[in-house]
């Protein structure tokens, strides 16, 4: 028996893209790991620094923008401060337009309530000298402002005037922040990943490397229902159900029929 | 309702354009999908070579080493230490060009200079910590006082068997026979379920891109239907 994976394709595309015009609510469980990330955030009094370095681009901002937007509009609501970077380089203006926009939501002023440094090339050599001074990588901010000229940035030198590191990484770049920023700093750091990357990630969750792990769009969803803001990722979770059944259905149909074969062929 | 401005909708249409041509390439290779990825790498480089301009050879170079130079000239000052200034400048500014002379064979040599300089001090910096985050910590981890609620306790001996029957797989030295055999076994087991778990958020990771994909195409549908109705 033989199918053209086409066919496959096809499907796959039309399971995807009806359960998107509707939202059907399916129910979403919060894990452990995301509701720590939520907790310790949600602990803080306002005017808290907190730093979120995102790291996505246009491949991969489908997954993470969403927990993105959740983060920064928990934070907001908390009247937090944060402290933005981009460490790679598609993703720059992507972030920088994200981080505008939510701020906007929640009528954030630039340098009083967060600021975005932009991008430096070598994550990892920026990320150790950001545990030095962060004027050290960035004598300026994305916008070209002297760090030292925005009210927000006033006494605020290293990843010790942070209460938390939330990285939203979809590279290797994450490697960095642990090895770095939490080996050598000793910043309590959470991090947000694709997918792909979540289970590689786990056993720093064990070793306490990291205090929360968040992992692709599920994550998002879970943590989108802990701030109480149903948005772009809990919507997916529908389309990610429906869609893994056709995927479980398809595996089955396939090894059913990969087995038929081999027994008919056997009998022949 | 507000009309939307047409430069975005040209804009958004292209980038549609972009995007199902890619898709094409689920039917068959054809000239839309490669006209797509060509635009993607020509975009990309332009893009870097922009934004390091902007954010990297500017701020960390061009106007400290400009800054340094002037105040050196400047009659007063303390000259040793603002020559100082200007080299601490000047030095990677050469190292960095000596890696264009990859492009000239005679003195290609020279581009080792920076990598070596480069390599070492990765090196230095990351061997003990890599080695503290990556393997000890890794390490402290299985170390687990075998306490708690019995699901607690379950799960801890499962990480602790599961660690050291993985170890054993990819122990060669001795034939996997015997009690050896035995935990061998266990631990490619025990790899299959992290691989299937792996593929598992893989095939999330790629319907959340293809959701954002659909999303982004029903986000031009509007425009472009609003645009004509405006």
């Amino acid at each position: 028996m033989k199918i053209d994976r086409r066919w496959i394709y096809l499907a796959i595309g039309i399971v995807v893209f009806i359960p998107m015009l509707v939202y059907l609510g399916f129910p979403i469980r919060v894990t452990k790991e995301v509701r720590s990330v939520y907790e310790r955030i949600d602990s803080l009094p306002p005017g808290t620094v907190v730093m979120v370095p995102m790291e996505y681009d246009p491949a991969t901002m489908a997954e993470l923008q969403p927990l993105a937007y959740a983060v920064l509009r928990h934070c907001f609501s908390k009247d937090l401060k944060v402290i933005t970077t981009s460490l790679q380089i598609e993703g720059v203006t992507i972030i920088k337009e994200d981080l505008e926009m939510i701020a906007a939501e929640y009528g954030k002023k630039y340098g009083i309530d967060y600021v975005f440094l932009g991008y430096k090339p070598y994550p990892g050599i920026v990320i150790l000298n950001m545990g030095e001074n962060f004027r050290k990588p960035f004598p300026r901010d994305y916008y070209g402002n002297e760090l030292d000229s925005l009210p927000m940035m006033k006494g605020v030198y290293n990843y010790s005037s942070c209460a938390l590191i939330l990285n939203i990484n979809a590279t290797s770049g994450v490697d960095y922040w642990i090895n770095y920023a939490n080996g050598r700093y000793k910043a309590p750091l959470a991090i947000g990943v694709t997918g792909v990357m979540v289970s590689d990630y786990y056993t720093f969750l064990s070793s306490g490397q990291i205090f929360g792990l968040i992992g692709g769009l599920k994550g998002a969803a879970e943590y989108e229902k802990l701030i109480n803001h149903v948005d772009l990722a809990c919507r997916a979770m529908d389309v990610q159900s429906i869609a893994h059944s056709v995927i479980v259905l398809f595996i089955v149909i396939g090894n059913i029929a990969f087995f038929a074969t081999k027994k008919r062929k056997k009998s022949i | 309702m507000e009309s939307p401005d047409l430069g975005i909708v040209l804009w958004y249409t292209f980038a549609a354009f972009l995007t199902l041509s890619i898709f094409s390439f689920l039917y068959k290779d054809n000239p839309f999908y490669r006209l797509a990825e060509h635009i993607v790498v020509g975009i990309s480089a332009g893009y870097w070579i922009a934004i390091l301009y902007h954010t990297s050879l500017q701020d960390l170079w061009i106007e400290p080493l400009t800054k340094n130079v002037l105040v050196l000239f400047t009659p007063g000052g303390p000259f040793l230490l603002e020559c100082s200034r200007v080299l601490i400048n000047i030095i990677p500014g050469v190292m960095g060009l000596l890696m264009f002379s990859r492009f000239f064979p005679g003195i290609s040599w020279l581009s080792r200079w920076p990598i070596a300089f480069y390599l070492a001090i990765t090196a230095g910096v990351n061997l003990p910590l890599y080695l503290q985050s990556f393997t000890v910590r890794q390490m402290q981890a299985t170390m687990i006082p075998l306490e708690g609620s019995t699901w607690k306790i379950f799960c801890d001996v499962t990480i602790i068997v599961g660690t050291i029957c993985g170890l054993a797989y990819f122990y060669f030295s001795k034939k996997h026979k015997g009690v050896l055999g035995g935990m061998a076994k266990l631990g490619i087991w025990i790899l299959m379920i992290g691989f299937g778990s792996t593929f598992g958020y893989t095939v999330m990771s790629r319907i959340s891109l293809l959701i954002g994909r659909f999303r982004f195409l029903i986000d031009w549908f509007n425009l472009v239907v609003n645009y004509i109705k405006a």
